[in-house]
């Protein structure tokens, strides 16, 4: 006669453990996303843009698939947390990247006549990497949304 | 001329926020790739996008050889009233082009 293997019920189950596994990986991967050690060449990109001023994480989004399938043309959007007044409004939003040629993506112009933060584009990714959306407020403040996204096919470079 | 695609609603309603969706046929050579004869092609991007509203400035963006083919740009924008919106596109080589949309604000 078989028996089942059932734990008892003071081990934990594999499948309990793997869930945890999973639910390890799913809280620290925000974390790590925010804090990764940047490329230094995207860190200075990103400090001189920023002009001496400090970023701070939140306030703007950027909205990307987090798994991309060709890199040649990947919508993002980038959505600033503003009134768009004329006291209180973002001045300018700008995306940098990490394993392009080149760091800088795109920046864009705005100001309290555009009514709401909000600018769509597509853009090329070379690999998987590491995308970096700042903003910089009529105040002066600057801040930041820095996410990695995997990418399975990349734009075209060589050929 | 490139050809261009500018979509916003009709008869907006002054004081609305709206969406302004633009593209233009443009193929953003990077200046990274090289051809068949492994001699790399020479970079024509468009590097300046504007938008201006009876030629007040409504939006700008400073676009790298990162953007894709075709650049895609949408923003927002708050009506103002009827009027002619502008939007230009600046690259290498010299290349300017200027499209402009008559609007009208209910």
């Amino acid at each position: 006669m078989t028996v089942s293997a059932r734990p008892s019920p003071a081990a934990p189950s594999r499948r309990s453990l793997l869930l945890a596994g999973a639910g390890l990986a799913l809280c620290a991967q925000p974390v790590l996303a925010q804090t990764a050690m940047l490329e230094p060449e995207l860190r200075l990109a990103v400090s001189r843009w920023c002009n001496g001023v400090v970023p701070v994480a939140g306030r703007i989004t950027l909205d990307i698939a987090p798994l991309v399938e060709n890199g040649n043309a990947v919508p993002v959007t980038l959505r600033v947390v503003s009134p768009m007044t004329a006291a209180d409004h973002v001045r300018e939003i700008a995306l940098f990247n990490e394993r392009n040629p080149l760091r800088d993506v795109a920046r864009f112009m705005l100001g309290p006549a555009n009514g709401r933060a909000e600018v769509s584009t597509r853009i090329r990714l070379a690999t998987t990497q590491h995308l970096v959306a700042l903003a910089r407020m009529s105040d002066g403040s600057v801040w930041q949304h820095t996410l990695e996204v995997i990418v399975t096919l990349a734009a075209c470079i060589e050929a | 001329m490139a050809r261009t695609l500018i979509h916003l609603p009709h008869n907006p309603r002054r004081g609305e926020v709206i969406d302004i969706q633009t593209t233009i046929a443009h193929p953003m050579e990077t200046g990274f790739r090289s051809n068949d004869q492994g001699v790399t092609v020479p970079r024509a991007i468009l590097t300046r996008f504007e938008c201006r509203f009876e030629g007040q400035p409504v939006f700008s963006a400073e676009l790298h050889p990162a953007v894709a083919a075709n650049p895609y740009v949408a923003f927002s924008w708050r009506v103002e009233g009827s009027g002619m919106l502008s939007f230009t596109w600046e690259g290498d080589h010299g290349f300017r082009q200027t499209e402009t949309v008559a609007l009208t604000a209910a």
